[in-house]
């Protein structure tokens, strides 16, 4: 015999085992259990570390700075390449390429010719255009353009300047004065030029180009220089000029602020109008356009700088619209950079102050003061995460994290003038295919849809909802209301994709070919249910003693359906002779309505349908659980049925309904499928019943798999999910504590 | 009589009459939207008679139209006008029916519409023929002749059974290519995948010796020649298939010759008494459920969606039960009952009610981005650039809808183990029991019909998303199923087709909608069959698990 088969020491060791197992599963439960509570929670953690980083702040940290790259004298134009290793740096007399973490020259062009440059203006900013005015009345465009070598040493740079015209330069001016500012830019036939003489004569070039059959290259086919007359303000000297990138645009500014803007007209251009782009007595410093070339921003000496653009007025015509001011400083704007892809830009200022500013947002992001000198150039690194500035003797630079600059509370929620709107608006517009496109993140249009809907919604299921419950928990026989719990169930039950799916393709195409019959409908039933019953009670108490009390739904059946059917018939024409045969069309012809066939009524009644099996549950649950003795009390004093029900039941019940209604409107609110396919899923902002919305939740299902991860449109959405999130997890608890203190009421009752 | 009528108002007698009013309103919105899906989607597979109408055309012309009705409305005349039809003057409202003309191929519309007074007559000629295709969806005529590589072997009355056999012939042949393509094919191709992967992992891991080339390319070549012998066989089916054709007569008189590889079905509605259109309709449903979708899911089956909603529902259901009944035995039985129990329940209860797109959101973030962008990085760096975990697919769809119906299951074990006497508990106590035995031998066993309710309800759920889903894996058409007979069997990173997803994608992008509406019905009445069977189920375990604990306390 082993000592394991001891009587004792075997029970010890079993209670051992025993109590061994009963430990283990308390761990495993509670760690089961705090896991699946912290997996609900990691929701919203999770949620919220993706949106925070929105709101967070950009910065600026001042780079590795050297002596000016290639000769002293003035920087005319600054700009960086693709990864911010190399940028280029133009002189009167050359080009110079250099590193951007040393500031060893790479690469140094002489101008051919030995030309002097007085003047630069970009022509194409994201493609690295640069049009260069020459100090004898020439101009000539070049392009910097970068080669990637990968090689033994890793990657290489190689940078290179072309020249789009040729090398020779172009004659604008053939009494050669000095060109003093210019503009340019390119499209498929050619290029048109905008140059201002130093005696501020404006001369306007356009170069024909004609691509060969035989080999493919492009070759000048003709030029012409014409000057144009223009006159700004009481006759003073044009410094800065700009043309826009399809060419119809000229702007003029002259150092007082006053401005002249052309238009083309064929060949031709005329000036649109003459305004000032300052207040009286300020000095204009600086001019420059936004990437898109359509905001013109203006630098002025009292350190503001203010956004411009053409605003459609109401005479259809153009005229250029102050729009936002921005300030980083009180000293003159020196120079000012626009971001590549994006709406924000740099300015610099003469005590050496550099600031980051993001237009539609309206916000000034950073700002930083790395030395006393004034830049005279500024540059972007295309992916906006490096800054370039050139002063007198050094080159400055910042690395630049700035991620969301988009985001503001007033682009979320308040009302932005947009580029090409004719005034502020709420819109929400997240994507486009170009490049240069603004980004339109207001969530009102959102937030109101999604309120429309479950408005509309709970306007067709509230009263169904309500009244029905509190037949069936007051009212109706039980049997009955065996039939009718486990119906509401299944109600409840049915996939919201299937509602939206008959909400979409049957009854939006029903509605639209039946709307009078619906709103007959709306009339006849709740009238022919009263009928029904004022007929029913005054029928011989014989015949009514045959069915038992608390079975009316049951007896209503037949009236409602021959209702119906009575509401489809004279539908068509009640149509044809009060409404022009078409009640749509009526509508939007006569009355001005807008109307389209998914429109918030059909959202409505689909949704409708989806939430009065919530908000019915709940309600009967409020109303079947008031304390028999309150009622059976108030019937014993003689009440009615009704008045007991009224007076005692209601009161009682009215925190659970009220919670079943929460409850309800949270659900309706956060439905996808029902408004993805019953509306057009436009962001529009009206009431009208007749039109349709877009809902936080339907934008979400939408957009979602497009958007690219980490960026602000993407983040902006996790944003409407947490909204969504938050709004329904508040509705829901309020709604279950009423629930409980009135079930604690109930049963202290 | 007034007198009458304004003390039954005061009695509250209407009041009552109108709530019972919405009473009705509601069941009969609910039991009407199941018939109308019901008839709808099944009236679908019968086979609906064709007509041959003589029809006014605009310009005076009259033609031939051979189609079947599918719908008629009446329309108001004033509408029309609008539209720019000339409709008699005297006329108020038109009958307008929609009618199916198929030969989508030769007139370019499946659909068209008549006006009632324009018919001049109409006939229903005995011998029509309605051919389904594998593409361009029906034909309808009259059929000529049958023709093998190209010499006519069948005219008139003996063209119909030499197409019938022909068809068969076709069919049998169409499912040796198939089987072939998904089977062989698919293995094969999956195998090279595998090979260059494994060659890639050794590449990166710097172990690829020349003998593991050696080795892999050995293996390749081997694929390779399979394969040739594989397309050889294929090329012959292939011509095979390919060896008859078949000429129709349509509406406007001319003759189409088609091949009959593409044929499925061919019936003649007209001739057909009621069992052989009893046998059809089966047949049709039959189809509907066992084969694939065809013509950009318009025609044929949803079977790969059926397949993959539940192969996606039991993974969720795997992931779902333990952790929803652990948590609930764990607030119900170990955690201290207090405001953080209190509050942790409210919470649970609250989840039911955020939206579902919310948990997407969530799951396209944190599962898909996070979890399956880091597993990629870690396990599968020889795919990359394209990503295995790191897109949407069935595990993280899976995973998400276990969140998603977490609360459900919670839920009802909680009620389940609530309504368990306190009596019974002590007395497994007072045997000695420790908690882990009465909770494995008393209380889990009581409770499993409750975890049962808790699963089905959500099951139920789960098969009716599609909101989270669209967001984590579920695309319009699959080009393999989630499992099959490669290695490991089960694909968890493959996105699926999903019913409710179907309805959608086929009743909203799809380019042909008014031939597609028939069968998203059918496919909802699917949906819907399967959700109103479980969700009774669990109404009818609840019930029964009430009574048994009444009994129990009494």
């Amino acid at each position: 015999m082993t000592s394991a088969a001891h009587p004792f020491v075997v029970a010890d060791a079993r209670r051992r085992l025993r109590s061994a197992k009963d430990a283990a599963a308390r761990v495993v439960v509670t760690a089961g259990g705090v896991a699946v509570i912290g997996a609900i929670t990691l929701i919203f953690v999770y949620l919220l570390s993706v949106v925070l980083p929105l709101f967070s702040p950009a910065s600026m940290r001042a780079g590795q700075a050297f002596p000016l790259p290639g000769p002293a004298g003035e920087t005319l134009h600054l700009a960086v390449e693709e990864r911010a290793a190399v940028a280029a740096r133009y002189t009167a007399s050359a080009v110079i390429f250099f590193d951007t973490a040393d500031g060893t020259v790479i690469e140094r062009r002489e101008l051919p010719g030995g030309a002097t440059a007085t003047a630069a203006g970009i022509s194409d900013l994201a493609g690295g255009g640069v049009v260069l005015g020459l100090d004898d009345g020439r101009i000539l465009p070049v392009t910097a353009e970068y080669r990637v070598r990968y090689g033994d040493g890793g990657r290489r740079i190689e940078p290179d300047l072309a020249y789009p015209l040729g090398e020779d330069p172009v004659v604008v001016d053939p009494r050669g004065r000095a060109v003093s500012a210019v503009a340019g830019r390119f499209d498929r036939n050619g290029a048109r030029f905008v140059s201002v003489l130093e005696d501020g004569g404006v001369v306007l070039t356009h170069v024909e180009l004609r691509t060969s059959f035989l080999t493919g290259e492009t070759e000048i086919a003709g030029t012409g220089s014409r000057e144009l007359a223009v006159r700004i303000g009481s006759d003073e000297l044009p410094v800065h000029v700009l043309l826009d990138p399809t060419q119809q645009w000229i702007c003029l500014a002259a150092e007082s602020g006053e401005a002249a803007v052309l238009r083309r007209r064929g060949n031709d251009y005329v000036v649109n109008e003459r305004l000032r782009l300052a207040d009286p007595g300020e000095r204009l410093t600086s001019l420059a356009f936004l990437t898109g070339g359509i905001s013109l921003l203006v630098g002025t000496d009292r350190g503001r700088i203010l956004q411009w653009f053409p605003v459609r007025n109401a005479a259809n015509e153009y005229r250029l619209q102050h729009v936002r001011t921005f300030s980083g400083s009180d000293s003159p704007v020196t120079a000012i950079a626009a971001e590549h892809r994006r709406k924000g830009f740099a300015a610099a200022h003469a005590d050496g102050t550099v600031g980051l500013h993001h237009t539609t947002s309206g916000r000034s992001l950073a700002q930083r003061r790395d030395g006393a000198e004034p830049l005279t150039a500024l540059a972007f690194g295309p992916r906006a995460d490096r800054l370039l500035g050139a002063g007198d003797g050094r080159l400055l630079q910042w690395e630049v994290d700035n991620p969301h600059p988009e985001v503001s509370w007033t682009a979320l929620w308040g009302r932005v003038w947009y580029e090409s709107y004719p005034e502020p608006a709420h819109v929400w517009q997240s994507s486009s295919a170009s490049n240069e496109f603004e980004p339109k993140f207001s969530l009102l249009p959102l937030s109101f849809g999604t309120l429309k809907a479950a408005f509309y919604a709970m306007l067709v299921a509230m009263p169904l909802a309500i009244l029905g419950a509190i037949f069936t928990a007051y009212f109706m026989r039980p049997a009955m209301q065996r039939l009718v719990k486990p119906a509401v169930e299944v109600m409840e039950a049915l996939p919201t994709v299937i509602l939206g799916f008959l909400a979409g393709l049957w009854l939006a195409p029903l509605l639209e070919a039946n709307l009078a019959a619906l709103l007959l409908l709306v009339v006849f039933i709740p009238l022919g249910i009263l009928l029904t019953g004022w007929s029913w009670e005054r029928l011989p108490a014989g015949v009514r003693g045959a069915v038992p009390a608390g079975v009316e739904p049951a007896l209503l059946v037949l009236p409602v359906l021959a209702l119906g059917w009575l509401a489809f018939a004279l539908g068509r024409p009640v149509e044809a002779a009060f409404f022009g045969g078409h009640l749509p069309q009526w509508l939007s012809g006569v009355l001005g309505i807008e109307f389209s066939q998914r429109n918030s009524l059909v959202v409505g009644i689909a949704m409708g349908f989806a939430v009065i099996p919530v908000i019915f549950s709940i309600a009967e649950d409020a109303v079947f659980g008031v304390p028999k003795h309150l009622s059976d009390g108030s019937l014993a004093l003689g009440a009615t049925p009704w008045q007991t029900l009224v007076r005692v039941v209601l009161p009682t019940a009215s925190p659970g309904i009220f919670s079943a209604v929460m409850i309800g409107f949270g659900r309706a609110v956060g439905e996808t499928m029902i408004v993805l396919m019953a509306t057009g899923n436009t962001p529009v902002m009206s009431w009208n019943i007749f039109e349709g919305m877009r809902t936080l939740s339907a934008n979400i299902a939408v957009e979602m798999p497009e958007s690219e991860v980490g960026s602000t449109h993407y983040r902006v959405l996790f944003l409407t999910a947490m909204v969504l999130f938050l709004f329904t997890f508040l509705f829901n608890t309020a709604a279950e504590i009423v629930r409980q203190r009135l079930r604690r009421r109930y049963s202290a009752m | 009589m007034a007198k009458a009528g304004s003390s039954w108002w005061q009695s509250g007698s209407p009041w009552i009459w109108l709530t019972a009013g919405a009473v009705t309103l509601s069941m009969l919105a609910v039991f009407g939207l199941v018939v109308l899906i019901a008839v709808r989607g099944l009236a679908h597979f019968w086979p609906a008679d064709v007509f041959a109408f003589r029809y006014a055309e605009a310009e005076g012309r009259v033609d031939t139209v051979i189609a079947s009705v599918r719908g008629t409305e009446t329309v108001t005349a004033a509408r029309l006008r609008e539209a720019g039809l000339e409709i008699a003057a005297d006329l108020e409202s038109v009958d307008r029916h929609l009618v199916k003309t198929g030969n989508r191929d030769r007139l370019g519309h499946d659909f068209r519409f008549l006006l009632e007074p324009r018919i001049v007559e109409r006939e229903q000629p005995a011998d029509v023929v309605v051919v389904e295709r594998t593409e361009w969806g029906d034909q309808l005529g009259f059929l000529r002749e049958v023709k093998e590589s190209g010499a006519t072997v069948a005219t008139g009355d003996e063209a119909w059974p030499a197409l019938l056999a022909r068809i068969e012939r076709v069919a049998d042949l169409r499912s040796h290519i198939r089987e072939l393509e998904r089977g062989r094919v698919a293995a094969i191709n999956y195998a090279l995948e595998q090979l260059r992967l494994e060659q890639r992992r050794y590449d990166l891991d710097g172990e690829l010796t020349d003998a593991r080339r050696a080795d892999i390319e050995r293996r390749r070549t081997a694929l390779e020649a399979d394969y040739a012998g594989v397309q050889a066989a294929l090329e012959a089916l292939y011509s095979d298939i390919g060896r008859d054709s078949y000429v129709v007569e349509i509406q406007d008189g001319s003759t189409v010759e088609l091949p009959l590889a593409t044929v499925v079905r061919a019936h003649r509605p007209n001739l057909m008494g009621p069992i052989d259109k009893l046998a059809f309709w089966f047949a049709r449903l039959w189809e509907f459920v066992s084969d694939e979708p065809r013509e950009a899911n318009t025609e044929g089956g949803v079977f790969p969606a059926i397949f993959g909603t539940v192969v996606m529902v039991l993974l969720m259901s795997v992931f779902v039960t333990p952790f929803g009944v652990i948590a609930a035995v764990y607030l119900r039985e170990y955690a201290k009952q207090g405001l953080l129990t209190r509050t942790i329940r409210i919470a649970v209860n609250n989840l039911a009610g955020v939206p579902s797109i919310v948990y997407g959101v969530f799951g396209l973030g944190f599962f898909v981005y996070f979890l399956g962008g880091s597993l990629d990085a870690l396990f599968y760096p020889e795919a990359a650039p394209s990503p295995v975990f790191g897109t949407p697919g069935l595990l993280w769809s899976s995973l998400t809808l276990a969140l998603l119906t977490l609360p459900v299951v919670i839920v009802a074990t909680e009620e389940g183990l609530a309504r368990i006497p306190r009596s019974i508990l002590e007395g497994s106590y007072a045997l000695g029991a420790t908690r882990a035995e009465t909770l494995w031998r008393t209380v889990l066993p009581m409770a499993s019909p409750a975890m049962m309710t808790g699963l089905i309800l959500a099951v139920a759920r789960a098969a009716g998303e599609v909101a989270p889903l669209m967001l984590v894996g579920v695309v319009k058409l699959a080009p393999s199923l989630p499992i099959d007979g490669n290695p490991p069997f089960l694909h968890l990173d493959r996105k699926f087709m999903h019913l409710g997803f179907h309805i959608y994608d086929v009743g909203f992008q799809s380019p042909n909608v008014e031939a597609a509406r028939p069968l998203v019905y059918a496919t909802a009445l699917l949906l819907v069959l399967t959700i109103l069977v479980l969700n009774l189920a669990a109404v009818h375990i609840r019930k029964r698990l009430r009574e048994k604990y009444r009994a129990l306390e009494g």
